[in-house]
């Protein structure tokens, strides 16, 4: 990708930070503008932690990076434009150095950049956008009118475009670019374009997303680089304090992700059929059935259910012997050689030791999606409609998942609202109102929140009644 | 039959080194072995075609894989700083494998393959390969049996061997049509919009032309793969007309004897008249409540959307995603043996796919067998070991790798 412009004389709002900045700066200004930057990006990654709209989010951080970080269009009068792209560019550039360092920061860094960029883009006018564009200089090869036409019907099905009623071909010609298929992945991989030897037809309206491309693959290149010209930095024992620094802000920004569990729920192999039974949401009870019958669980069911009950409570000791009995059907050679390694190592003892997380239904939607004979996912997102209420009813009928509450269930899988199913199934399956969800009305975005809920519930009806509420509890004073 | 000078090794190196020098290619490039008792050893590599030559004679594996061309030497891989050894360059891989067909193929299973069920394989080599060279522009292709019961192919153009596993990833989404694990009745949606009845994406049309004859021949006749209830019950979920959709379960499930094609025709003739009814205004009761939206979609109505979905999922190729979405995946080298069956991954040619017979593809025994004719006739000299993956090579070369000599 060629150079954009110099870091002197930036020409848009917007920049894929291509070139390090020349300029001189104090060390003061390297750590201050850096800092007011980084309450934008941590307030993005916060917002996807929350799960909160794009359009929430959008509002939010537009008003913080007015604040922190304002970027004026060129023809804004009485603006000292420049320094406002100054910093900018400086304190993208700082915070490069600080999220180089592991796979993880780099990840959450583009993500956050990107949204950030995106959220710009949303919000300015075209005439800024389209110079920016320019600049690129992507390759776009515009489609011939003859080509156009003659390709018509193609280009318009692979858009799903549908003609209407009443109109005119010439009403749906719009304006095509040949790009290399490399560049536009997302269209790509969501069969969005039309494709012929090796060049996608992009419509003029999908720019945007070649963009953001553009700004994802040159900043993730970037990282890497960075990350290995890094050591050198070392002797400079001013920068790496507040490198450190800065990059500690952002891990405590996420807190929604289920790390360790909580030491009064530790559980023991033996216990595992009891608490599936009775606390476990269906993908869980799903892959421990299949364990049970099966005597043997694939990779990715191994590891989503392995993971998930590490973080119920199960030891390393204890999952040793909850596998080993549950694929009963090995030796034990075959499970030393094939699976001891793996289950220590998601434990964090093998390899990079790294101690996973669990996977959030997010992740369970999204990733590994199960193959023919795979028995792992989110059961309200892979399985047919017949197939999920016969293993509703099998799994909750008990408990009061009759086929009577079913349509309700289904009409929220029908509409794409997975978690919303599983938190009804989670509510009536508890007792609970419609409504009160895994606690404060928060549905179910994560399978160990749904279990850990679900023991808390059954903990506080065991518990015995405390008749003697302290004094000034709300007991009291309701009275 | 006439014995090349040239041993197989060569060739292997000249179709992953793209000359005959070894360069980063070959030397960055990983090798695994499987010896016999299942050891299987990761992260070789080698300086010269001669060092792998002596290791394979060494080690005596029953198979080797190839993998990726790494940022470093793979061998060194212990004493490289973490992170180093990164893959960097790899042939585009896709593994077709015949479990994938096990439900709805019905005249072998498991292990087993036959020329009938082979033509599962057939139409997806067709599908795919016209569908690399004509929407990715790739050049470059070489098919090969797998041994046993699939197939695998390499694409060995430049552009294919840098792809990222973003983009091999992104690629996979383009071509990946059944998806769905075991519950997922209906492993089918490619339709957009609220009536759900878009047409079909120009990419899936093509497919769908090569599909549809061999559909009618192979699923509804040689397999007869609808005779089985859980494929018809499958075939029903695509149905959108409550009423339609009962009265054939009903028929079906009271005729145990209805073939596959009767059912087929069961099918049309209920779509035509409930088609005919809605011309005349006579809208059905599921017609009168369907969604708004679907009245301006007049290109693709929902009953031939209904048939062109059903022929996708059983025919549509059924691909192991994960080997092509990664470079650092293995998949065992052409020319190989397979350790079981004892056949040769003979590459295939694509225009004569539908005519490949697995069960027909030489055995290392028999080829043994003729060597020693040959070697008697021609007075050949040498070790047993390395002729014969000389006639390996002799018996077809590799059609999909041009060299750039
Ligand atoms: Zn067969």
């Amino acid at each position: 990708m060629p150079a954009i412009t110099s870091a002197n004389a930036i020409k848009t709002t917007y920049n894929i930070y291509d070139d390090p900045p020349q300029d001189d700066i104090t060390l003061e200004d390297f750590e201050l503008w850096a800092i007011d930057r980084m309450r934008i990006l941590a307030e993005i990654e916060a917002s996807f932690a929350r799960n909160r709209s794009y359009k929430d989010m959008s509002e939010t951080i537009s008003a913080l990076s007015r604040k922190y970080l304002p970027l004026n269009s060129t023809t804004a009068k009485s603006i000292d434009v420049d320094a406002e792209r100054k910093k900018d560019h400086i304190s993208h550039f700082v915070l490069r150095l600080a999220f180089c360092r592991s796979e993880e920061l780099r990840y959450r860094y583009v993500k956050s950049e990107m949204t950030w960029f995106r959220i710009k883009w949303d919000g300015n006018d075209t005439t800024e956008r389209s110079q920016f564009v320019e600049s690129l200089n992507l390759g776009w090869i515009p489609v011939e009118e003859e080509e156009r036409i003659s390709l018509l019907p193609e280009l318009l099905a692979a858009s799903q475009i549908t003609l209407q009623p009443g109109t005119t071909i010439n009403q749906y010609i719009e304006n095509y670019y040949k790009v290399h298929w490399t560049k536009v992945p997302d269209l790509v991989e969501r069969r969005r374009v039309f494709l012929k030897n090796g060049f996608a037809y992009v419509p003029a309206r999908e720019q945007a997303s070649i963009v953001f491309q553009a700004f994802h693959t040159n900043l993730e290149k970037q990282l890497m680089l960075t990350a290995k010209a890094l050591p050198r930095l070392d002797e400079d024992n001013r920068i790496l304090p507040i490198l450190e620094h800065l990059s500690q802000g952002f891990v405590a920004g996420i807190a929604s992700e289920y790390h360790v569990a909580n030491p009064a729920d530790s559980v023991t192999a033996d216990m595992i059929d009891e608490i599936s039974n009775k606390h476990f949401p269906l993908c869980m009870k799903n892959l421990h059935e299949t364990l049970r019958k099966k005597h043997h669980l694939k990779h990715y069911g191994r590891l989503q259910y392995g993971l998930f009950l590490k973080v119920i409570g199960l030891s390393i000791e204890e999952a040793m012997i909850f596998w080993r009995k549950g694929f009963s059907g090995i030796t034990d050679d075959k499970f030393n050689k094939e699976y001891k390694y793996n289950i220590r190592h998601s434990y964090g003892l093998e390899g990079k030791r790294t101690n996973y997380s669990a996977f959030s239904c997010q992740y369970i939607f999204t990733n590994h999606q199960p193959g023919v004979d795979d028995t792992h996912g989110c059961p309200y997102r892979h399985f047919s409609p017949e197939n999920l209420e016969s293993a509703l009813v099998t799994h909750y009928g008990n408990q009061g998942v009759t086929p009577s509450v079913l349509p309700e269930i289904i009409q929220q899988v029908r509409s794409g609202h997975y978690h919303v199913a599983c938190t009804r199934v989670f509510e009536i399956s508890h007792g609970l109102k419609s409504g009160e969800g895994v606690g404060d009305g928060v549905s179910v975005t994560h399978p160990n929140e749904y279990a850990a809920r679900s023991r808390e519930l059954e903990r506080q009806k065991l518990a015995p009644v405390d008749r003697d509420y302290p004094p000034g509890s709300a007991m009291e004073i309701d009275s | 039959m006439q014995i090349q000078n040239e041993p197989i090794s060569e060739d292997v190196m000249g179709w992953l080194n793209h000359e005959h020098v070894p360069s980063k290619m070959f030397t960055h490039r990983e090798f695994a072995f499987t010896l016999p008792g299942d050891i299987y050893l990761r992260y070789n590599s080698f300086m010269t075609m001669e060092d792998f030559r002596k290791q394979v004679l060494k080690l005596l594996p029953s198979r080797f894989e190839i993998g990726a061309v790494y940022s470093a030497m793979p061998k060194d891989k212990k004493t490289l700083r973490p992170g180093v050894l990164q893959p960097i360059l790899r042939e585009l891989v896709f593994d077709i494998d015949m479990t994938d067909y096990d439900s709805i193929r019905t005249c072998c299973s498991g292990k087993g393959i036959c020329k009938r069920c082979w033509g599962f394989i057939a139409v997806a080599v067709v599908v795919l390969d016209s569908a690399l060279r004509n929407q990715f522009g790739f050049r470059n292709l070489l098919w090969v049996y797998s041994g046993r019961r699939g197939i695998h192919l390499w694409i060995s153009d430049p552009e294919a061997l840098a792809l990222t596993d973003d983009q091999r990833k992104s690629l996979m989404g383009w071509l990946e049509v059944v998806k769905g694990g075991k519950e997922q009745m209906k492993k089918v949606n490619v339709r957009f919009g609220k009536g759900g009845v878009s047409p079909l994406h120009p990419a899936l049309n093509a497919a769908f032309q090569h599909l549809k004859s061999s559909f009618y021949e192979l699923v509804l006749q040689d397999q007869d793969s609808f005779s089985e209830e859980d494929n018809w019950k499958v075939l029903l979920e695509y149905l959108t007309d409550a009423d339609m959709k009962r009265n054939l379960r009903e028929d079906w499930a009271a005729d145990l004897n209805r073939t596959s094609e009767e059912k087929w025709d069961d099918l049309r003739k209920a779509m035509t008249a409930a088609k005919h009814k809605e011309k005349k205004g006579h809208a059905t009761k599921s017609e009168a409540q369907k969604d708004p939206n679907e009245i301006n979609v007049p290109v693709t109505d929902r009953y031939t959307a209904a048939m062109e979905d059903i022929i996708l999922e059983f025919m549509y190729p059924r691909l192991d995603s994960e080997v092509t979405k990664h470079r650092n995946h293995l998949l065992k080298a052409p020319f190989c043996v397979h350790p079981n069956t004892g056949r040769v991954c003979v590459p295939v040619e694509p225009e004569h796919v539908f005519d490949f017979d697995p069960e027909k593809v030489p055995t290392v025994q028999q080829l043994i067998k003729e060597l020693d004719q040959l070697g008697s006739e021609t007075h050949h000299s040498g070790e047993l070991g390395e002729d014969v993956p000389k006639i390996i090579c002799q018996y077809h070369g590799p059609p999909g790798y041009e060299s750039d000599e």
